[in-house]
């Protein structure tokens, strides 16, 4: 048997469930500012006609998006750990949703390695669409999910749900955006900084309307809305919208990849504020009600806090061997 | 529309043996790009830099189709098994976490550095990426088969409530992870790996040494680092499977009992080494005193006790619940040994030739190696069908069935439309991958850098416009 610290109480008398609540929705928030920028490079490289800024794209996120896309492992790895029935309800209730997510990523993941395997244009134009498509879809599709489980809704195709992931398409262009600014000597080429300014304004707009929505809309949610917390924060992050468009102007751009991650972490924090003290709004489940045994939770925390660290520490030597413009022969 | 526990069953089916084709090859060609990567950074040139070079290459692509099928067979637990995840997830779940957090941001962050970043960090630091993935990706199949072997040998819960549901509760950790079957489990999976890999690149070397005469040195340093790695792993895993073998019977008879197709318990069990079926009916339902083949009297009571050709083996008419599959179990279990015994053969073949300066001009070994390029990958396969539909009726042993694991309003056609998708979606992925690796391997390596300095970028060049 386990010492009876471990299994009795939890660790240091810490409110743990509370704790993986909030550790869930940031392994959610890192992955949606981390590989949100480059869901937003690829909708750029949608949008640009420029040849060398293509392949500076792909050079850009090549190093970077199989990491980020681990924060999406995680998130969904620690739910099954911590919150079991919400991963089997939130999984199995949006099924074809999940599996349309699941099929953007590898559509996003594969199709720049294949792209560069061969040389010619048909083979490169392809897999560039599809770079496209999964790069625009990952977003969409993970912006519905998350607001049809924040409504409790029983369909996939709702008025939030497509608010919600129109509004993450936009915001990760203004993350991939500031991002991508660093790439180059000399800035941003105009046409790029014409969409991402736009990206910002769509976000915003579509953020309000996704509030004034739930406020109208969905019950029992306008008197959490009217509250202070999501108040302050819509208004937050309209001043972090016009601090990126000034600093982007600016080609300040790493400050405004800054900003645009805090944006991402308000709208996360928003979402985890209007569910909690529930977690399963479909039927009613609390985050107390869904938590694992104190043993496992105690375990997990350790796991945790041994390698959340560590994690960090190799995005930052990751990022650190990635920073700065891209020469002309790297990438694939 | 097909039922959606049946949908749900091929469908884990489908993804998982897709998937572990490239966990495999990446996992087993990892400690060659940590020795290339190596003998690079001790400064002794060509054609380790070359080697590096070319293998991070076939890693790369590998390990990205490994990434994005992995990620849907994490999620499949939830999408398709919702009441295994809500009745396990509490013991169940923890390793794949742990796998996350522990190894897969490893491998997945220094991956990028160990195939973009050559140009942009130290030496030192880029031998130490090498060195991290390979870690992280056998970090990951700790984990993974952490989770996998309390499937087959469930230990330390107790059924509990949570939220209304009667689910396992861990009550003792180290009984749960450290169970009994994960360090067998853990070594036939790893050596089965990178005996499958050193399969890969020594079949590819002969095929190269074959049919170019370009960079021979390249194919042949290859060629002799697979057949080193076929020598240790290929007798090892002979050995460790035979006892491997013996543990089954003694943690999960059912399965081992399909794995010989004995119906009715009983004592002097021979074991068939060789068997035919005489009719569709023996092949599709095998029952092993009724096959025509080559038996050893005793041999499977032999294997199954540790020496003893009397032992009594419970026959799959003894249990109560339905015996699996025994079709897939019975016959991939032979396949599967008997490529091992084709891997020792060849193992010591190549040694022998290469001891005789002959390595090359024997044009049946040059066959055979080239031949069996794929075939260690068909036998990790062979062997993970033995282990889940030997398991089957149970998801867990003796704890919840699989027909009592899919998620609850899973409709026929939302299974079916996936079913499909994977289907037509993964025979794409499959077919485009198999068809850039021929490219890579068609193409080879690049030329070798000028006093082995690296001066071009580490994969393939970026179009020039």
């Amino acid at each position: 048997m386990m010492p009876l610290s471990l299994a009795d109480a939890p660790l240091l008398g810490l409110p743990l469930i509370q704790l993986w609540f909030v550790a869930m929705f940031f392994t959610l928030a890192m992955f949606l500012w981390l590989d949100g920028t480059n869901f937003g490079i690829g909708v750029l490289f949608g949008l640009t006609e420029d040849e060398t800024t293509k392949e500076t794209m792909l050079a850009a996120v090549a190093p970077l998006w199989d990491g980020a896309e681990v924060w999406l492992v995680v998130f969904g790895g620690g739910l099954f750990a911590v919150f079991p029935d919400v991963y089997a309800n939130l999984f199995s209730g949006y099924y074809l949703v999940m599996f349309a997510i699941l099929a953007a990523l590898i559509i996003r993941g594969v199709s720049p390695e294949f792209r560069e395997q061969r040389e010619d244009e048909e083979w490169q134009t392809l897999w560039g669409r599809l770079f496209v498509l999964g790069s625009a879809l990952s977003p969409f599709l993970l912006g519905m999910f998350a607001a049809n489980w924040l409504v409790g809704a029983t369909g996939s195709i709702t008025v939030p749900g497509i608010v919600v992931g129109l509004a993450l398409v936009a915001l990760s262009v203004v993350e991939g955006g500031a991002f991508f600014g660093m790439k180059f000597e000399d800035g941003l080429p105009a046409d790029l900084l014409d969409y991402t300014v736009m990206a910002q304004t769509a976000y915003l707009v579509l953020a309000v309307v996704a509030v004034v929505y739930l406020y109208l809309f969905v019950d029992g949610m306008a008197a959490a809305i009217a509250g202070p917390v999501p108040v302050v924060l819509v208004v937050l992050t309209a001043l972090l919208g016009i601090g990126y468009v000034v600093l982007l102007r600016g080609e300040r751009y790493l400050p405004a990849f800054v900003l645009a991650g805090v944006q991402t972490f308000g709208l996360i924090t928003l979402v985890a504020y209007l569910l909690y003290p529930v977690i399963y709004p479909t039927t009613g489940l609390t985050v107390v009600e869904a938590a694992v045994s104190t043993l496992q939770l105690n375990l997990m925390t350790i796991v945790l806090a041994i390698f959340l660290p560590l994690v960090l520490v190799y995005f930052a030597v990751l990022y650190n061997a990635f920073s700065g413009p891209i020469e002309a022969a790297e990438g694939y | 529309m097909i039922d959606p526990v049946l949908a749900s069953r091929l469908q884990f089916a489908l993804t998982t043996m897709v998937h572990i084709i490239f966990p495999t090859i990446s996992m087993g060609i990892a400690p060659f790009i940590v020795y290339f990567a190596w003998k690079e950074y001790r400064g002794n040139g060509e054609p380790w830099i070359s080697l590096r070079r070319f293998w991070v290459k076939v890693f790369a692509i590998t390990f990205v189709v490994g990434t994005v099928t992995g990620i849907v067979l994490e999620f499949e637990f939830g999408t398709n098994f919702a009441r295994y995840a809500s009745a396990v997830g509490g013991i169940f779940g923890g390793p794949l976490a742990t796998e996350g957090f522990m190894a897969f941001f490893l491998e997945s962050t220094f991956l990028g550095i160990l195939v973009f970043g050559r140009e942009r960090v130290s030496d030192r630091l880029y031998f130490l990426s090498s060195v991290l993935v390979a870690v992280g990706s056998w970090l990951s199949a700790v984990w993974i088969l952490i989770a996998n072997s309390w499937m087959q040998t469930p230990r330390g819960f107790e059924m509990g409530m949570r939220a209304g549901q009667r689910v396992a509760v861990i009550t003792d950790p180290v009984a749960a992870y450290l169970n009994p079957r994960f360090p067998w489990m853990f070594f036939h999976m790893q050596m089965g790996a990178v005996l499958a890999a050193a399969l890969f690149v020594g079949g590819i070397a002969m095929y190269k040494l074959t049919t170019t005469d370009e960079r021979r040195a390249f194919w042949k340093t290859s060629l002799k680092v697979a057949i080193v790695a076929m020598l240790i792993t290929a007798p090892f895993q002979a050995i460790q499977g035979d006892a491997y073998a013996r543990h089954v019977y003694q943690t999960q008879p059912q399965k081992f009992a399909a794995m010989e197709a004995v119906w009715e318990t009983d004592t002097y069990v021979p074991e068939y080494l060789i068997a035919f079926p005489t009719d569709l009916e023996d092949f599709l339902n095998p029952r092993a005193k009724e096959l025509f083949g080559i038996g050893i009297p005793g041999g499977a009571s032999w294997l199954a006790s540790g020496g003893d050709p009397s032992a009594k083996i419970r026959g799959l008419e003894s249990f109560d619940t339905k015996a699996p599959p025994v079709v897939f179990v019975f016959w991939s279990f032979r396949m599967m040994v008997g490529l091992g015994m084709w891997f020792i053969l060849l193992a010591l073949w190549a040694g022998y030739r290469w001891r005789t300066g002959e390595l090359l001009e024997d044009r049946w070994l040059r066959r055979g190696m080239i031949a069996s390029t794929g075939l260690g990958v068909v036998a990790v396969e062979l062997g993970w069908i033995v282990t889940e539909v030997g398991r089957q009726p149970w998801a867990i042993q003796g704890v919840l069935k699989v027909s009592q694991s899919v998620s609850p309003n899973l409709t026929s056609t939302e299974a079916t439309i996936t079913l499909l998708g994977f289907v037509l979606g993964y025979a794409a992925l499959l077919s485009i991958w198999s068809y850039l690796m021929y490219r890579i391997i068609r193409a080879g390596p690049n030329a070798p850098t000028e006093e082995g300095q690296g001066t071009t970028p580490s994969t393939t060049e970026v179009a020039a416009e």
